[in-house]
């Protein structure tokens, strides 16, 4: 058994049992929804409601009725696209990386947030398709055997690296996440007093009976999975930097990339986890599970990557300036100076100095600051992938071809309406899936939590008393 | 002892039945006997003969309602026409003459459709070259607002009834002794005009007056004041060492643009050997597509030019002895010394031209060039041109008959005067006087509409005609493709109204030509032959009559007296525009889409102004402003045009139809009103006044927003001077900065170590050579490409949204004031810098244009990033695109440097959205069935016309040889009046590619970004002292 020092805070709060979990983690999912949740629901439905009728519009219509143009081919879809990508890293590092680093703080977390990994990464899927000029044909970057003569794809394009990283990333979350719901879907079933509940969690759990088997194999797969999502941390926002770095274009043409874009994006993942736990754990009463102590640890990870982020632009100009190269230099004074340049400071107000107030241990602590800093940073990180995008390719080497980029209405509504159908996807998840992995959750009750540690300390004063 | 297990009862006894069994494959007896002893189907109410045909009929049923698509009747040919072969064009020889252009061409026809234009190589007037509005003649064929039948007093009607009506009433007119006015554009065909004398012969009352909407009155009279004869000589820019030009855009728009385009390109190329450029100096209040090119360009009011021409006229006759005359100071009377200096230096090798519409100021020109004795070099009065013969004061008198009541009938051919007369409602009041009103338009136009009968004229390319443009040129039209329509040429309409015998205008045209043209020769001995022979070779040509001095016998004092005198204030100029010229294709959607050289904005016309004058009077670009002259306003744009005239706000004539078609009606403003009548001329320019902003905001589309270089090595110039020194002025080899010191750019490779990594070349190697030189940027190409390429139109509204399909473009900079070299000395920073070379020098900045089309690269950034190999290499030096494998991610378009790939943002074809030249069935005839039309959400871009080359190919190879240089041919390279580009193989050593490929002036675009182009540049070179004024 596991030991912590009592001076370590607690990591769950309020005294819990082992019933008090299951309590707190199931009420949610077997009672009714409040009118806040109702709330939620239906202005993301709209939002959703939205996005269908934007991409239907484009896809009935064609790309036209987006504001791309000759010399600006990506624009609010690709930045939307990294954008979500890199909102999805939070859940795997929490997941994965903190599980091989033995973090006990993640088990409350990892849940919601590898569930937010899962929904980013399908709307990151979804602007791949809609950004298509021939979405019925989008599985040909797919390398399928196929009978247009042997043609096979372009293994050369960091398009295809795109797909293999973004298709197997959101597959091994997928199995990681599922894995991990099974012994929290057979506690539903259990307690299941309906019977459509008892059948769709008898569905959901696979047979899971919570013998010793059982949890042996599945303290094992979470390991393998763990360490094949680990690196994947890592690769999949490098292959997507690489869409940019490997081009010659001004601006995308630099090998920073590759980090650069993976702190970006675990910056941006636990802001977005961040916005949304500190509504959850309001909305579903999960204050001691989901603690200050977490927030905290959180907004640590925020202020390292944010202030990895902010050394990466400044390194760009000084290569700019260094490489002596007309158009990589006119590329990064234009970002600062040019029209755009609304885009670039807004990006270097949110994302290199509101992390730095974290600096500030009240601050960090700071329920409200937290989530107006996590806002700042989701906005900053989305203007971070618009300057590189826009401004990059709208002034680039002929200045013949130079030109503006203005979006119309369907673009903000399908960015606005991929907002939607991830939280539609967050708050049905929210009803019927167990948010904290309760079973897991409960094996550090006894080293880890608010009683553990006071049990602790009385042993400990006891034994000195003696 | 092992422990045996059984699995039944059966197995521990092990029967023989058992054993049976289980050795069978199927533990329980199958009924397989049975079945096919049809026990089993016999009691079955299906049997297998039911069975077969359930699957027979679901088959055939899925299969039908799988077969979805729409079903196209192709309809063969039943019996084969001799000279038509599937996929084999046919050329015909022809001339193309609208009024305006004149040009000698060649139709290209598919399975009887004309499709494509070319240029005519054995005339020695246009020698092959083209325009883009020569280009774009061959879509107006196809043009759906054409009219289908006669009309008559605005309904259909049929050619019998019609005659019958006008025959009657030009018999009334003729004996009721009231004229008969037949009022056309300029019509130098010999044929039409015998006709018009049978016909004035039938009708004695007739009169026939030439009106040009854009006239050149003021030159034949001034040639009339000077050497007693109304007439416009031929010029030849080709022998001119000296040029200058006041305020003719002789390479856009001035009377034969084609010809003097490719004459004055022989001036200006730098090619085998040749190291002497002529001097070409251009005095303008527009900043126009020749002032662009001069090497020395200088800026007056319109007011102010004849007495510039005044002034040069004191200069020169001071030395060579003319009389001189009074004339007012101008402020480039010093640059006016200078040139003329030079003019004198060059005496006998000079041109001067003026655009000017005023007899007097003419009267002047012809005397500068006199004393200079240019008339037996550079000008030809012996070599008449027939090309304009308007007459102003003709038609300003017609209007007084009109209102007198004397004119009985008037018939409208080839002109528009409620459209293009600048005093048009008094003409239409006056129309309202006339008996009778016929015209011989194709569309229900401006005057047409006020007319009792329409007469609708086939296009040129439906038509017979002959046409000779210069005295002793001739020029046979024939038609291409049957009548689309129920149409009739007018010549006939004339003979039948006139009774005459012959069956029709080709019987006619034919026998002209074996009596009389025939007799001009002696080569040829039959009648029939010379026919067949001219019709094959569309021209016909005399031997060219010699120049000689003629006696000058012009009133300079009295000329000088009567010319405009420099006035103050704000002035108004009309001018032409390349694309739209007079206006009457404005309903041709490639010439409304096609930007402007000078100012890149298609779809509109608007008023030009130089931006610090704008900036003085409040404008801004897109401002709407309304100008005044005289007693009439135009409302319309601004915008801010470099290089104007101070004072000085221009539009272009030849927008603001209403009455022309879907595609041209109310594009723009009708400028036309703004020309004035003085002296019985018109005059294109006068004082204006102009009112304050009246909206903002009106949308301009143009396709480059972006006006200099910013510094960069884009377009490479250098002077005659410094080039003559060395031969690689300008044009320093690109050197890469490595940790080994710098490096030649081929020197630095990441495949070194590969031998020719994937670039082997075994059997072509295209390229192409483009001289920027000789490009003068007409813009001929950008059309030709659309004909050629099938390339969508797209419509005002997309090009504001920087999506106009155009394969290649002709970029167009304006120099800065500030450069990275002067930046420190003006003490700018960095930053200051780059927002200072956005901006156009302020008052005259240098233009060089630039044609970019796909590059070609040979290590294409392009074929790298697409996910699924849609655009490749091919091993002859070309980036293909397969449109049918593209997805539509658009990497491509991105990683390419020099942005030439089109996406197609919608489908264009079908769409009523873009009414242009793809969605009906009429339009539609005009493509090229050799290019694919591209779908929505596809990329595209130059293929360097892949289906030529292969064509070109197919042709040599069938002749069991290889293809020679020049045989294969781009369509831009083709179209080029001044041959500016060159296409070729790389491989062919002999092939004039490979020539240019060497010479000092030759690059690579970006050569320093290695993507390795299989097209280059080659350096401008102006010839003028490094910063100096003349």
């Amino acid at each position: 058994m596991h030991k912590e020092s009592e001076l370590r805070p607690p990591l769950i709060l309020g005294d819990k049992t082992w019933h008090d979990i299951t309590e707190d983690v199931c009420r949610p999912v077997e009672s009714k929804a409040n009118k806040w949740w109702w709330l939620a629901f239906s202005l993301a439905v709209a939002a959703l409601l939205w996005w269908i009728v934007a991409v239907s519009y484009t896809l009935g219509t064609g790309l036209g009725v987006w504001g791309l143009n000759k010399t600006v081919g990506w624009a609010w879809d690709i930045t939307n696209f990294v954008w979500w990508v890199g909102i999805g890293h939070a859940g795997t590092l929490i997941s994965a990386i903190l599980l091989l680093f033995r973090q006990k703080w993640r088990l409350s977390i990892n849940r919601s947030a590898e569930a937010m990994t899962i929904f980013a990464v399908i709307c990151a899927a979804s602007f791949i398709v809609t950004h298509m000029g021939r979405p019925w044909v989008a599985y040909w970057p797919i390398p399928l055997p196929n009978q247009f003569g042997s043609l096979w794809v372009n293994f050369n394009s960091p398009l295809v690296w795109d797909v293999f990283a973004i298709s197997t990333y959101f597959t091994v979350s997928l199995v990681f996440w599922y894995t991990g719901l099974i012994p929290d879907f057979a506690v539903i079933r259990e307690r299941a007093t309906t019977k459509w509940r008892k059948r769709i969690y008898t569905l959901l759990s696979f047979g899971w009976v919570g013998s010793a088997k059982n949890w042996q194999r599945f303290e094992e797969v979470s390991l393998v999975l763990a360490g094949i999502s680990t690196p994947l941390v890592l690769s999949v926002h490098s292959v997507v930097s690489m869409d940019f770095a490997t081009s010659l274009v001004p601006g995308w043409h630099t090998t920073i990339f590759p980090p650069y874009f993976v702190a970006g994006a675990v910056f941006s993942g636990f802001a977005m986890v961040q916005t949304l736990l500190i509504i959850v754990r309001k909305v579903l009463g999960l204050e001691d599970y989901i603690t200050i102590y977490h927030i905290d640890m959180m907004n640590r990870v925020i202020l390292i990557t944010g202030s990895i982020v902010g050394v990466a632009y400044l390194t760009e100009f000084f290569i700019a300036w260094y490489s002596g190269v007309e158009y990589e230099q006119y590329a990064f004074i234009n970002r600062a100076t040019g029209p755009y340049w609304w885009a670039y400071w807004s990006m270097m107000t949110c994302n290199v100095i509101t992390p730095q107030l974290f600096w500030s241990t009240k601050l960090r602590e700071s329920v409200f600051a937290t989530f107006i800093i996590s806002i700042f940073v989701n906005i900053g990180m989305w203007f971070e992938r618009f300057v590189i995008i826009v401004t990059s390719l709208h002034r680039d080497y002929i200045p013949s071809s130079w030109t503006m980029y203005h979006p119309t209405w369907v673009e903000a509504g399908i960015f606005i309406g991929s907002l939607g159908l991830f939280f539609t996807c967050f708050l049905l998840f929210a009803r019927v899936f167990p948010v904290i992995a309760m079973s897991e959750l409960k094996t550090i009750i006894k080293s880890s939590s608010e009683g553990a540690k006071k049990k602790h300390a009385k042993t400990v004063t006891q034994e000195v008393n003696v | 002892m092992e422990k045996k297990y059984w699995k039944g009862v059966e197995e521990l006894n092990n029967s023989p039945e058992f054993t049976r069994l289980r050795d069978n494959e199927f533990f329980e007896n199958l009924p397989i006997d049975e079945v096919l002893q049809n026990k089993a189907s016999s009691t079955s109410s299906t049997s297998r003969r039911d069975f077969l045909k359930f699957l027979g009929f679901g088959v055939a049923a899925a299969s039908l309602a799988a077969c979805e698509a729409p079903v196209k009747k192709a309809i063969p040919y039943v019996v084969k026409p001799e000279e038509i072969t599937y996929g084999v064009p046919d050329y015909y020889a022809s001339a193309f003459f609208d009024g305006n252009d004149y040009c000698s061409v060649l139709v290209k026809t598919r399975e009887g459709r004309p499709i494509k234009i070319e240029g005519n190589e054995l005339s020695s007037v246009t020698k092959g070259g083209t325009n883009a509005r020569v280009q774009a003649s061959v879509l107006s064929l196809y043009d759906s607002a054409r009219l289908t039948t006669p009309l008559s007093s605005k309904k259909k009607a049929t050619w019998s009834e019609v005659d019958a009506a006008i025959t009657s009433k030009l018999a009334q007119s003729a004996a009721s002794g009231k004229k008969i006015v037949i009022l056309s554009s300029t019509l130098p065909s010999p044929t039409t005009k015998k006709i018009i004398t049978e016909f004035s012969s039938k009708y004695p009352t007739t009169e026939h007056i030439v009106y040009d909407a854009v006239s050149y009155y003021g030159l034949l009279k001034g040639n009339e004041l000077s050497f007693g004869k109304s007439m416009i000589p031929s010029y030849r820019f080709d022998n001119a060492e000296v040029i200058v030009s006041f305020a003719a855009d002789y390479l856009a728009t001035w009377l034969s643009p084609i010809e003097f385009a490719r004459q004055y390109a022989i001036t200006r190329k730098l090619r085998d050997g040749k190291k002497n450029m002529s001097r070409h100096i251009q005095f303008e209040s527009t900043l126009s597509l020749t002032g662009s090119n001069a090497d020395n360009r200088y800026k007056l009011k319109p007011s102010q030019l004849s007495s510039a021409v005044a002034n040069l006229y004191n200069k020169i006759a001071a030395v060579t002895g003319g009389a001189s005359v009074s004339s007012s100071a101008t402020p480039q009377d010093k640059a006016i010394e200078k040139v003329a200096q030079e003019l004198l230096n060059a005496k006998g090798k000079s041109l001067v031209v003026s655009g000017s519409n005023d007899p007097n100021e003419q009267v002047l020109v012809n005397a500068i060039n006199h004393l200079l004795g240019n008339y037996n070099t550079t000008i030809n009065l012996n070599q008449e041109c027939n090309l304009r013969a308007s007459n102003d004061a003709a038609v300003i008198e017609l209007m007084s008959k009109m209102n007198a009541g004397e004119v009985g009938t008037i018939i409208f051919w080839n002109t528009n005067p409620i459209y293009s007369l600048p005093n048009s409602k008094d003409f239409q009041s006056a129309l309202a006087k006339v008996g009778t009103k016929v015209s011989f338009s194709d569309r229900e136009d401006e005057t047409a509409q006020y007319c009792d009968y329409v007469a609708p004229e086939h296009h040129y390319l439906e038509s017979w005609n002959d046409l000779e443009p210069y005295k002793g040129y001739y020029n046979l039209v024939q038609p291409t493709i049957r009548p689309l329509f129920n149409t009739r040429q007018p010549q006939e309409s004339l003979m039948k109204w006139a009774a005459m015998p012959q069956a029709d205008y080709y019987a006619y045209l034919e026998e002209n030509w074996k009596s009389n043209v025939y007799a001009l020769q002696t080569g040829i001995t039959s009648g029939h032959a010379f026919w067949t022979q001219s019709l094959r070779n569309g021209v016909f040509e005399v031997a060219v009559t010699a120049p000689s001095a003629p006696a000058f016998t012009g009133n300079v004092q009295d000329a000088a007296s009567k010319i405009t005198k420099p006035g103050t204030g704000v002035e108004l100029v009309a001018y032409e525009k390349t694309g739209i010229a007079n206006g009457a294709h404005a309903n041709n959607p490639w010439l409304q889409e096609f930007p402007d050289p000078i100012s890149k904005v298609c779809w509109d016309n608007y008023f030009a102004i130089l931006p610090s004058y704008a900036a003085k009077m409040g404008y801004k670009q897109g401002n709407v402003i309304e100008v005044k002259v005289g007693n009439t306003s135009v409302k319309g744009p601004v915008l801010l045009q470099p290089a104007m005239a101070d004072e000085t706000i221009a539009i272009a004539v030849g927008y603001g139809r209403t009455k022309v078609g879907k595609a041209g009606n109310n594009v723009g403003v009708n400028a036309y009103p703004l020309v004035t009548i003085a002296n019985a001329a018109m005059k294109y320019y006068s004082a204006a006044t102009v009112s304050k902003t009246i909206e903002d905001d009106y949308p301009l589309a143009a396709t480059q927003t972006h006006h200099t270089m910013m510094g960069r090595e884009i377009v490479k110039e250098t002077t005659l001077s410094a080039w003559l020194k060395d031969a690689k002025a300008g044009n320093p080899e690109e050197m890469i900065e490595t940790p080994y010191g710098k490096k030649k750019v081929e020197d630095v490779d990441l495949w070194a170590s590969q031998k020719n990594p994937g670039f082997d070349r075994p059997n072509h190697s295209w390229g192409l050579g483009i001289d920027l030189n000789a490009c003068i940027g007409c813009g001929a190409c950008v059309v030709a490409c659309n004909a050629e390429n099938n390339v969508a139109v797209v419509g005002k509204d997309e090009v504001m949204r920087s999506r106009e399909m155009h394969w290649i473009r002709i970029d167009r900079y304006y120099s800065s004031d500030v450069t990275k070299e002067n930046a420190s000395e003006k003490g700018l920073g960095k930053l200051d810098m780059y927002g200072e070379m956005e901006k156009p020098a302020a008052e005259n900045p240098d233009v060089v244009f630039q044609p970019v089309m796909c590059q070609h690269c040979n290590s294409a950034p392009c074929e790298t990033v697409c996910p699924v190999v849609a655009t490749t290499h091919s091993s002859e030096g070309l980036n293909m695109m397969a449109y049918n494998r593209c997805v539509g991610t658009r990497y491509c378009a991105n990683n390419c440097p020099y942005k030439v790939r089109r996406f197609n943002w919608f489908e264009y074809t079908n769409n009523d959205k873009f009414p242009y030249t793809m969605t009906d069935n009429l339009g539609k005839m005009v493509l090229n069935p050799d290019v694919v039309v591209r779908s929505r959400g596809v990329m595209e871009k130059c293929s360097m016309c892949v289906q030529r080359i292969q064509y070109g190919k197919l042709e040599a190879k069938k002749a069991g040889r290889r293809p020679l240089d020049g045989e294969i041919n781009t369509a831009c390279a083709q179209s080029c009046p001044t041959n500016a580009l060159v296409f070729g193989d790389y491989n062919d050593p002999q092939s004039e590619v490979n020539k240019l490929a060497v010479d000092g002036r030759s690059y690579h675009l970006l050569a320093e970004i290695k993507v390795k182009p299989g097209v280059f540049y080659q350096t401008k070179v102006r010839n003028k002292e490094e910063g100096k004024e003349a």
